[in-house]
């Protein structure tokens, strides 16, 4: 009998949490798969008004505006088998500041190898195929990484459940290749309900935050939650990046032929507005 | 029920508990709050401290600092309603490292104002780019649309629409470009700026604008660019007004003392050029097939009876592949070099045909760091007559001219400071041409620039042995807006 009261002592509280844990705890790969779908994949084409401002160490501000159009591939955003996966492409267009007015930028991302890059420079009439291949370097000088902008691939991460709060699943995400990045871990602090990722945080190989982003602003949009603010706070150079995203509009029928060089040396003006 | 049964429940609900209100939890977006079907929000998740935007009560999120002000964004926008109004005033100064005999005193000694219009009708779009220049050195100030002299340097005036979807039209003065090299061009007959080039101005005033139409076609099959321009549009080349360089009639490096006289083909309709370009992505490579008919753009040949130079006739063909290959991108452009006017190879006073090539590829080093390399090929049709045609004594150019070209692109302090440094350098000319630049943006609207050309070579009468004379540096101050 005592044995018998000792194991209940120690399942009981399991009894009562197992229902709870079974109905409220996706797995670990849902959530992340959720939440890059939230994040990067929402709607089968976008377009979003950017406002940045670059606050460096010495707390000068330097602010970019900028334009991006958005097409998926997959043509579902159904995350059961990772239906929404697939390439994208990205069309970036400059509006400041001076030096950079009227450029164009043209990404095409691709999951099993590296983007194709190009980038219109209007004074030369110039198409430029950018060899660039180093997903972690600053966007347009920000402290925001391509990366943070187009999204990293999910299979590069191992992805762990650490914590589970009222709010967030807390996932820490250990890169399978530490060679081309600059952590040794990110932590992400996921909203249960939105799937958003509400903050990310960066350690270094020797375990020191460095690197916060946050959503600082959120709204449904055409029924998809939308950060409409973010920032991303460097803790070891001091400085920081405020993006503002405005007229997000989702499924707005965008052709495919707008992410070609005819539309790089030709502003689709109707699609910018 | 037993004290420890008790005691476990207890300290299990402690830890769940706790794990909720860990410290180091972001706080959550208010917003988001909202879309939680819990009704408690637990201790430390209380709404005061909620990052703003995320309440559906309060869903617009504090302006930073510097963005406050909506009206600042109002300017630039694409509503086609105004004109939008972009451009820079710059100076820019110069100095020869050791200055030749038949020299202006400086390289360049310039302020420039260039104002950008452009305006959106229904339909249409037109845009009018000009320079607006005082020019130190210039010898002549009055305004030559065409050969880019004087006071006013009209960069672009055109008219662009689409009459049908699958048609883009460009109707007017507008620069030109395509075809994978690296400042080095194969099938890009398009007019180039060398001056500009070689003494110091912004690398963009390499390229001078066409007074062209250009009609796009597309299709799945293939794209097809046609280029219209009724009128030869020379390069801006070297003749010794600004920069030094080989004379062959003379047979030494002049300056001022001899500028170049030439013989420009200049009859609107009969003097023209045709352009055309066929283009297709495959995947990640882009395909083309390239097309010219007009005149060697710059002298490439000389009256025997004037001594004026000449622009011979040309007709050009050639192919380009683009793509990524290992971590970087290749390039492979050829062409064809057809001199009509000397197709035997006899006349030693026009250019031979040539066949030309371009091997290229562009990798990312390290974060922010590039470097790109490229080898070109010259190589001369009819070599045979060319030396058979030669008077004794006079140096023979090689039949092959190799070249080999690095650009290193390092950014660093957040991408505002940017250095380069171009390379030419020919095995087969002992020549060669670093460029050198260093720019730092100081903040939106202020960069600082500096950076030099210099030239070197074994002789005078190679392609960048000529130039030897030109050894020069420069600083400039420019302000966008």
């Amino acid at each position: 009998m005592r044995i018998f009261r000792q194991i209940a002592t120690l399942l009981l509280p399991l009894f009562f949490l197992l229902p709870l844990m079974a109905s409220a705890v996706p797995t670990v790969d849902e959530i992340v798969q959720r939440s890059n779908m939230t994040t990067y994949y929402q709607g089968q084409d976008g377009r979003v008004q950017v406002e940045m401002m670059i606050t460096d160490s010495q707390g000068r501000e330097r602010q970019r505006r900028l334009t991006i159009l958005r097409i998926d591939e997959a043509k579902s955003d159904v995350v059961e088998g990772q239906a929404y996966q697939g390439g994208q492409k990205f069309y970036v267009y400059f509006h400041r500041p001076a030096d950079v007015s009227k450029m164009a930028f043209l990404v095409w991302k691709h999951l099993e190898q590296d983007d194709d890059r190009w980038l219109y420079l209007p004074a030369l009439d110039l198409v430029k195929r950018i060899a660039a291949t180093d997903k972690r370097t600053s966007f347009v000088g920000s402290d925001f990484f391509y990366e943070d902008v187009s999204g990293r691939r999910l299979d590069e991460d191992n992805h762990e459940l650490v914590e589970t709060t009222n709010s967030y699943y807390v996932i820490k995400n250990t890169p399978k290749d530490l060679a081309g990045v600059e952590f040794s871990y990110y932590t992400m602090f996921i909203h249960k309900q939105s799937y958003i990722p509400v903050q990310v945080e960066y350690y270094d190989k020797a375990g020191v935050k460095y690197r916060v982003a946050k959503a600082l602003g959120v709204k449904t949009i055409q029924g998809y939650p939308t950060v409409t603010k973010a920032s991303i706070d460097n803790l070891k150079i001091g400085s920081k990046t405020v993006m503002e995203y405005t007229d997000v509009e989702y499924d707005i029928g965008l052709d495919d032929a707008l992410f070609t060089e005819r539309y790089l040396r030709k502003a689709p003006r109707q699609q910018l507005r | 029920m037993d004290k420890r049964v008790v005691r476990s429940i207890f300290l299990w609900t402690l830890v769940s508990y706790s794990m909720m209100v860990s410290a180091e939890e972001p706080v959550l977006p208010s917003g988001l709050e909202n879309l939680s079907p819990e009704p408690d929000v637990p201790m430390g998740l209380g709404e005061s401290a909620l990052p703003s935007g995320l309440d559906y009560g309060n869903l617009e999120p504090d302006l930073p600092a510097g963005l406050d002000d909506a009206a600042e964004f109002e300017g630039d926008n694409l509503s086609g309603q105004d004109w939008t109004v972009d451009g820079f005033a710059e100076l820019r100064s110069g100095l020869w490292v050791d200055q030749h005999r038949y020299q202006k005193s400086r390289p360049l000694n310039e302020a420039r104002l260039q104002i950008e219009l452009e305006k959106e009708y229904s339909g249409f779009t037109v845009a009018v780019t000009a320079d607006f220049i005082y020019d130190d050195v210039a010898a002549d100030r009055t305004v030559a649309l065409e050969r880019g002299q004087g006071w006013l340097d009209l960069r672009a005036a055109n008219i662009v629409f689409s009459p049908a979807d699958f048609m883009d039209v460009r109707l007017g003065r507008q620069t030109l470009t395509w075809g994978t090299g690296d400042l080095v061009f194969i099938n890009d007959l398009f007019a180039k700026d060398w001056n500009a080039f070689l003494v110091g101005r912004n690398v963009e005033y390499l390229k001078a604008p066409s007074d062209a139409l250009k009609v796009s076609l597309f299709h799945e099959i293939a794209n097809l660019d046609l280029i219209y321009m009724p009128r030869f549009d020379a390069d801006r080349y070297i003749d010794g007004s600004r920069a030094a360089y080989f004379n062959s009639i003379l047979g030494r490096i002049t300056g001022t003392d001899a500028i170049t006289k030439v013989d420009r083909p200049n009859d609107l309709f009969h003097d023209d050029e045709f352009s055309l370009r066929l283009y297709k992505n495959i995947g990640a490579y882009e395909l083309a097939l390239y097309g010219y008919d007009g005149f060697w753009k710059s002298p490439g040949g000389a009256d025997t009876v004037t001594g004026d130079a000449l622009f011979p006739d040309l007709t050009a063909y050639g192919a380009s592949v683009r793509g990524p290959v290992f971590n970087g991108i290749a390039n492979m452009e050829w062409g064809y070099y057809d001199s009509r006017e000397d197709r035997d190879g006899h006349d030693l006073m026009i250019n031979n045909s040539e066949q030309r090539l371009i091997l290229g590829y562009e990798q990312e080093l390290a974060t922010n760091l590039t470097l790109g390399l490229q080898y070109y090929l010259e190589r001369m049709e009819d070599y045979g007559d060319y030396r058979r045609a030669l008077p004794a004594g006079m140096s023979a150019a090689h039949r092959s001219r190799h070249e080999y070209t690095a650009r290193l692109t390092w950014l660093t302090m957040n991408q505002n400071l940017i250095w380069s440094l171009f390379t030419f350098y020919s095995p087969s000319d002992d020549d060669g041409y670093l460029r050198a630049n260093l720019r730092y943006k100081y903040d939106d609207h202020l960069s600082v620039e500096a950076g030099g050309n210099l030239f070197w070579g074994d002789d005078e009468y190679t392609f960048l042995g000529q130039f030897q004379n030109n050894d020069n540096v420069y600083t400039a101050l420019k302000y966008g807006f």
